[in-house]
C-alpha cells in the first residue's frame, strides 16, 4: 500500500523528515518498507496489518504519527453546503445484520469532468488512475480516510428506491469491470426496484456508473458485514481496494462523515446542489464494550515498569477514552474508539501500550526454569545413522516431499497397499501426491548429478514418508541412501576384492559387496542378527539387491535399480539405493556394547580351497560350518573367489579361511587337523570338491 | 698435540688431569666430545660401529671409563664435585653420538639413507571423502542446540495436520482474512469431514505449541524443528516445502522482556556475539503483543555498507538489519483452547517464536537460490563438508 507523507502533513504539523517518520512509524509496527520520490512526491510503500484496516489509509497513519510525536491530530471536517428540497428517496435494508448501517447522499445538477489537479496528482502519486471528479472523490476519500464508497447515477436507479437484499439465484449483474456475473442467494447486493446495481462492498454495477452524462448522483457508504464481503470478493474471485477493507472491518462511524467528504469534493470541483438531508439507515449500533485495564496486568505480561501516566497517554493519542477506576491509579475503563475493531480485550490494549511504548525500551531479561531437559524419543538413533552416513561419505540431502501419482504407484509405499495422500490444490501434476517412499526424489537428485557431469555422487535423506493406516494419516520415517556405480567403485580398496575373475560379473558383485557393506555400517549400530534375503520391491534389479532383516524383522532394501527405472529415469549410469526403515529400526534400539576380554593365545588360520556349483551361496557354505559348532572357531571368511580360466562353467572355486582359536590354551596341531577335516567334509556335503 | 698431525685417523686417548681448574675440565671435556664426534662421522659400515661403540662404552677400558678412573677417582677431593659434573655430562654427549650413529647403521643396513629419502609433501593428500551435513539441517540443529542448552525440550508433530491444530486452535477464525497469508495446501477428499478436521499439510510448526500443550503441563520450554509446506511455486526465495524452527515457553511471570531476552541471547549464540536484536511490532494471530526480530547484519557488522570500496551489503538491503523471526506472547484465546490441563491465561503467560531454517541458512551462507538447497548437487553439497 502507498502513502504519500505530505498527504500525512495534511492532518498532524509533523517536524520531522520523511526519513525519520518512516523509521519511526516502521517501529510502532505501521511498516514503510521502501521510500521512492523527493520532496512533497515522497511516497511510502507500506506494510500494514491484516488487523489493522484503520492504519490502512493516510488520516489513520496520521493518527499513529500524533502519538509517536504527541502532536495534534486534526479532525477531518467536511464543508457541505445548505440542503435544497427534499430527495424523495428511499433506502430499505433487508438484511439488517448484514447491513447494519446505509448512508446517503444526493446532489442534482452536478457536471461530471476531470478531477482538480491536486485530487488527480494524489491519486497518481499512490498508483490510482484518475477517472472522473465524482468516482475520484470516492477513490481520495477511501485513501484518505480508509472508508469505501461507491457514486451511482440517480437517473439510472429503477424506481427511486435502493434495497439491501440477498441476490436470488442466477440473478445477473455485470460489474464496473465489465464482467457479467452469476449472482447466488448467498451474495448480498444492493439493488435498485427492479435489480441489483452492486455487489454489496466489493464492486459496483456497470449499468449505474457515473458517466459523462451523468447529472444527478447518489453517494453510498455503508458499513458490511465483513464476512459477507470475504465470501462474496472470494466467489466471484474479484478484490477490490473497497473490499479489503470492508472485510477487516471499516469503522461504523465515519459512514456520515465519509458521505459528506465525498458529497463536498464532488460539489466543489463539478457544481450542482445536495438535495435533502443525509440519508441514515441505522439498523443494527455496533456497541463495543469498555474494556478494564489492570496496571499489573500490563506488568506481568510486558515485564518492567511501564507507568500509569505513560499508558493513559499511549492510548488516549489514539484515540481511546480512558477513564481511571478504582483507587491510586491502578485501574482504567478503556471505550475503544469505533475504527478499532481489533481491540477487544486488554491484551489488545496492553499490546498498544508496548508498541507505541516501544520494543526496544523493554529490558531484556531471561526467565528462570526448573524441569527436565529432554531430546525426541529417537534423536539418538538418527545422530547415530547420520554420522554413520557421513563418515561414509554421503552427502545429506533433502528432496521436495511431493512426487507425481506414477511414481507414487510405481514406489508404493513400502507398508504395503496403504492409500496415499492426495493434494486438493497442488502445484502441478508431478508433485501432487504426498511421497510414499524416499527412492523417487533420490533418484531424481541422482539423475541430477548424472546430468550435470558429477559421476561419484553419494547422497542421503532421513524423513518423513506418508500413507493412510486406516482413516488417520501416518508419517513413518525413512532413510534413503544413492549412489552411483561410479562412486562404488571408486570407493572399492584392492586390498578388500574377493573375486577376482576380473570380468563384467565379478565388477558388479564385488561393488554389490561394497554397497553392502555400507548398509551393514549402518545397521551394525542396531542389536540383533542380520540376515538377508532376495525380497525386494520391483524397481530393484531382482540379482542385485537383498532385503536385510534385523532378528527376523525387515528393516532395510537395498542394491542396484532395475533397469527399466534406470531406462525411464534417463539415468547415465547405474545408480544403488537403500531404503531404511526407520520405524522398525527405532523398535531395535541401539546395540550396546560389550567388552570380550582379549585373546591370550594364539589364533591359528587354516585355508580351505573348493569349488562349488554357482548355486551354491556363501550363506549356505558359511551356515554349514557354522553348524559344525566348533567351540574354537573364531570366523570362517572368504578369502578369494575366481570363475574362468580352468574352473568349469557354472562353477567357482573359492579360498576359504578358518580362524581357529581358545581363550583357555594354545590348540594342538591334531585338534586343528581334527577340525579342519570336519569342515571339508562339510563342504564336500555341499557338492564342494577341495582344489590340491 | 696430537692434532695437526698428518695421520688420517687420529685416535683419541684420555689425557691424566693436573690441573682441576674450571677453566682445564672445560678444555679436556670439550676435547674428549670433539674427539668422540670425529670418530663417530668415520664409521662406515656395522663392524666399525661396533668397534666405535666398544671403544667409548666397553666396560672394561672404554674410553667412558678411563675417564671415570682418570679424572673422577683421581680427582682431589674439594674438586670431586665438579668433576662429577663434568663427566656425566661428557658421557650424555657420547651417548647421544651413539644413537645417532646406529641411527647410521640403518640407513647402512636398509642401503635407503634416511635423510635424503625424503618424500614431496606438498604432493595432495590423499582424502576419504567424508559426507557433508545439509545447510539447512545444520542451521536446524545448531539452532535447536543454543535452545537446548537453554533448558528447551526438542517436540515435534505431524505434517499432515487438521484445520483445527493448524489454525482454529492457534486463533485463525473460519473465513478470516489471516488464513489467506498462509497459502495452504489441503489433502483431497476431506470435503466430508467437519471442517476442524480436514487435513492439510501445516503451514507452520506452531500447531505442535497446541500438541504440546495438550499432553504436558506448565512450565514448558520446548523447541520443534520441521518441515512445514505452502502454495508457493519454487523459484529463488520460495519453495512449497521449507524448514521452520519454532519455540514456546510457558510458566507463571513469562514477560515480553524474557522473549527479548531469550531471543537476544540465542542470536548471540548462534551468530556471535557482536550481534544486536531489535524488535518491530507485527501480527500473528496466535500472539499479542507480536513482534518481527531483526539482527543487526552478521555480514556488513550493521553498516549497510561492505568491503574496502563500501559496496552497498546486499543481504540487509543496506539497513543494517535482518529480518530473522516473528514472535510474541502467546494470545490468550490460544490458552483457552487448553485451559483445562493447566494453562489459565491469568495464572500462565508464555512467549513462542518461529524462524525460518532455510532463511538463515541461505543469508549465513551466502546462498543466493534457494532451489539449491533441494537439488541435491553434490557440487553444492559438498561445500559445507
Amino acid at each position: 500500500m502507498k502513502i504519500s507523507p505530505q498527504w500525512i502533513r495534511d492532518f498532524v504539523d509533523l517536524t520531522v523528515d520523511n526519513h525519520r517518520l518512516a523509521e519511526d512509524l516502521t517501529a510502532v509496527g505501521i511498516a514503510v518498507e521502501a521510500i521512492s520520490g523527493s520532496g512533497p512526491d515522497t511516497v511510502f510503500e507500506m506494510e500494514i496489518g491484516t488487523n489493522r484496516p484503520d492504519a490502512m489509509n493516510h488520516y489513520g497513519v496520521a493518527r499513529e504519527a500524533a502519538a509517536i510525536y504527541d502532536l495534534l491530530l486534526k479532525p477531518i471536517e467536511p464543508n457541505v453546503p445548505p440542503a435544497k428540497g427534499d430527495a424523495k428517496f428511499s433506502i430499505q435494508v433487508e438484511e439488517t445484520r448484514l447491513c447494519p448501517r446505509f448512508t446517503a447522499r444526493i446532489m442534482r445538477a452536478t457536471s461530471i469532468k476531470p478531477s482538480p489537479d491536486k485530487t488527480a496528482h494524489r491519486l497518481q502519486l499512490l498508483d490510482q488512475r484518475p477517472i472522473n471528479n465524482a468516482v475520484d472523490a470516492t477513490n481520495y476519500v477511501l485513501w484518505e480516510m480508509g472508508k469505501p464508497t461507491h457514486v451511482f447515477d440517480m437517473d439510472l436507479l429503477e424506481g427511486g428506491k435502493i434495497v439491501v437484499r440477498k441476490a436470488r439465484d442466477g440473478e445477473r449483474l455485470k460489474t464496473l469491470d465489465g464482467v457479467e456475473r452469476k449472482l447466488t442467494s448467498e451474495d448480498l447486493v444492493v439493488a435498485d426496484a427492479k435489480q441489483p446495481i452492486g455487489l454489496a462492498g466489493v464492486m459496483g454495477g456497470f449499468e449505474t456508473m457515473i458517466t459523462e452524462k451523468t447529472k444527478n448522483i447518489l453517494v453510498e457508504s455503508a458499513w458490511w458485514d465483513p464476512g459477507t464481503v470475504r465470501k462474496t470478493s472470494r466467489r466471484h474471485g474479484i478484490h477490490t481496494e473497497a473490499s479489503h477493507r470492508f472485510e477487516r472491518g471499516a469503522d461504523f462511524e465515519s459512514t456520515v462523515l465519509s458521505c459528506d467528504r465525498v458529497t463536498e469534493l464532488i460539489l466543489q470541483s463539478g457544481g450542482g446542489d445536495l438535495i435533502g438531508d443525509v440519508i441514515d439507515v441505522v439498523s443494527n449500533r455496533m456497541d463495543q464494550a469498555p474494556v478494564a485495564l489492570h496496571i499489573a496486568e500490563v506488568r506481568r505480561i510486558l515485564g518492567g515498569k511501564i507507568v500509569a501516566s505513560e499508558i493513559y497517554r499511549i492510548l488516549k493519542k489514539l484515540g481511546f477514552g480512558v477513564i481511571p477506576a478504582g483507587e491510586a491509579e491502578q485501574e482504567f475503563t478503556v471505550h475503544i474508539p469505533t475504527w478499532r475493531l481489533d481491540v477487544e480485550r486488554e491484551i489488545d490494549l496492553i499490546e498498544e501500550i508496548a508498541r507505541l511504548h516501544g520494543y526496544d525500551k523493554f529490558d531484556n531479561t531471561l526467565p528462570a526454569f526448573t524441569g527436565a531437559v529432554v531430546d525426541l524419543p529417537h534423536a539418538a538413533v538418527d545422530t547415530a545413522l547420520r554420522n554413520r552416513a557421513l563418515a561414509l561419505g554421503y552427502n545429506e540431502a533433502v528432496s521436495l516431499t511431493f512426487i507425481s501419482r506414477a511414481d507414487a504407484e510405481r514406489f508404493a509405499s513400502a507398508s504395503g497397499e496403504a492409500p496415499v495422500l492426495e493434494l486438493e490444490n497442488p502445484l502441478s501434476e508431478e508433485a501432487s501426491v504426498m511421497r510414499t517412499a524416499m527412492a523417487p526424489g533420490m533418484l531424481d537428485m541422482l539423475a541430477w548429478n548424472l546430468n550435470r557431469g558429477s559421476e561419484g555422487v553419494r547422497l542421503f535423506e532421513m524423513g518423513r514418508t506418508y500413507e493412510m493406516r486406516g482413516a488417520e494419516p501416518s508419517e513413518p520415517q525413512r532413510m534413503c541412501l544413492g549412489t552411483t556405480a561410479a562412486a562404488v567403485k571408486s570407493a572399492l580398496p584392492a586390498a578388500a576384492v574377493l573375486d577376482v575373475s576380473k570380468d563384467e560379473q565379478s565388477g558388479v558383485a564385488e561393488a554389490f559387496r561394497l554397497f553392502k557393506g555400507e548398509v551393514e555400517n549402518l545397521l551394525a549400530k542396531f542389536a540383533g542378527e542380520l540376515a538377508y534375503d532376495r525380497q525386494t520391491a520391483e524397481y530393484f534389479h531382482p540379482g542385485r539387491s537383498a532385503r536385510a532383516l534385523l532378528d527376523g524383522t525387515v528393516v532395510a532394501q537395498f542394491g542396484q535399480i532395475a533397469e527399466d527405472v534406470k531406462a525411464a529415469r534417463k539415468l547415465r549410469q547405474e545408480v544403488f539405493l537403500a531404503e531404511i526403515d526407520l520405524e522398525r529400526l527405532y523398535t531395535c534400539g541401539l546395540r550396546q556394547v560389550k567388552f570380550w576380554p582379549l585373546a591370550k593365545y594364539p589364533a591359528v588360520e587354516r585355508d580351505f580351497s573348493f569349488v562349488f556349483a554357482d548355486a551354491v551361496e556363501f550363506e549356505q557354505i558359511h551356515r554349514a560350518v557354522l553348524n559344525l559348532r566348533l567351540d574354537d572357531l573364531r570366523s570362517l571368511d572368504p578369502v578369494e573367489i575366481f570363475r574362468g580360466g580352468s574352473i568349469g562353467a557354472g562353477k567357482y572355486s573359492i579360498l576359504l579361511r578358518a580362524t581357529l582359536q581358545s581363550s583357555a590354551r594354545t590348540l594342538r596341531d591334531e585338534e586343528v587337523a581334527q577340525w579342519s577335516a570336519k569342515i571339508v567334509a562339510a563342504l564336500q556335503g555341499l557338492g564342494g570338491v577341495q582344489r590340491a | 698435540m696430537w692434532r695437526g698431525c698428518p695421520v688420517p685417523f687420529a685416535m683419541y686417548t684420555v689425557p691424566k688431569l693436573t690441573d682441576y681448574s674450571a677453566q682445564a675440565l672445560e678444555t679436556a671435556a670439550a676435547d674428549c666430545v670433539r674427539a668422540c664426534a670425529d670418530e663417530a662421522a668415520g664409521v662406515r659400515n656395522e663392524a666399525e660401529l661396533k668397534a666405535f661403540r666398544d671403544r667409548w662404552m666397553g666396560r672394561k677400558n672404554g674410553v667412558l671409563t678411563q675417564i671415570n678412573d682418570l679424572w673422577l677417582k683421581a680427582a682431589p677431593k674439594d674438586a670431586k664435585r665438579e668433576a662429577g659434573r663434568r663427566v656425566n655430562q661428557i658421557k650424555a654427549h657420547v651417548e647421544d653420538i651413539l644413537l645417532k650413529a646406529e641411527f647410521l647403521r640403518l640407513e647402512l643396513a636398509t642401503g635407503t639413507p634416511l635423510r635424503s629419502g625424503r618424500v614431496d609433501i606438498s604432493l595432495p593428500g590423499i582424502r576419504r571423502p567424508i559426507g557433508a551435513e545439509h545447510p539447512v539441517l545444520r542451521t536446524s540443529r545448531e539452532l535447536v542446540a543454543v535452545f537446548q542448552k537453554l533448558g528447551y525440550s526438542v517436540a515435534d508433530g505431524p505434517v499432515v495436520e487438521t484445520d483445527y491444530y493448524n489454525f482454529e486452535s492457534l486463533n485463525f477464525p473460519p473465513n478470516h482474512p489471516a488464513r489467506d497469508t498462509q497459502d495452504t495446501l489441503f489433502i483431497a477428499g476431506q470435503q466430508a469431514k467437519p471442517p476442524r478436521e480436514r487435513l492439510l499439510l501445516r503451514t507452520h510448526t506452531s500447531p505442535v505449541q497446541i500438541r504440546t500443550m495438550e499432553k504436558m503441563r506448565p512450565p514448558i520450554r520446548i523447541v520443534i524443528p520441521g518441515t512445514v509446506h505452502r502454495n508457493d511455486p519454487p523459484d529463488a526465495s520460495h519453495s512449497p516445502m521449507f524448514y521452520q524452527i519454532e519455540g514456546l515457553a510457558v510458566d507463571t511471570n513469562i514477560t515480553f522482556g524474557d522473549l527479548k531476552g531469550t531471543l537476544d541471547h540465542a542470536m548471540k549464540e548462534f551468530f556471535g556475539s557482536r550481534v544486536k536484536t531489535s524488535f518491530r511490532p507485527s501480527f500473528f494471530p496466535f500472539t499479542e503483543p507480536s513482534a518481527e526480530m531483526f539482527v543487526s547484519c552478521f555480514i556488513c557488522g550493521g553498516s549497510g555498507k561492505r568491503g574496502t570500496d563500501n559496496a552497498p551489503c546486499r543481504p540487509c538491503k543496506q539497513t543494517g538489519w535482518i529480518e530473522i523471526l516473528g514472535c510474541g506472547m502467546v494470545d490468550p484465546n490460544v490458552f483457552e483452547f487448553v485451559k483445562d490441563n493447566g494453562y489459565d491465561p491469568k495464572k500462565v503467560s508464555g512467549f513462542a517464536f518461529g524462524m525460518g531454517a532455510d532463511r538463515i541458512a541461505l543469508l549465513k551462507y551466502g546462498v543466493d537460490d534457494l532451489q539449491l538447497f533441494f537439488q541435491g548437487d553434490v557440487r553444492f553439497l559438498r561445500q559445507f563438508s
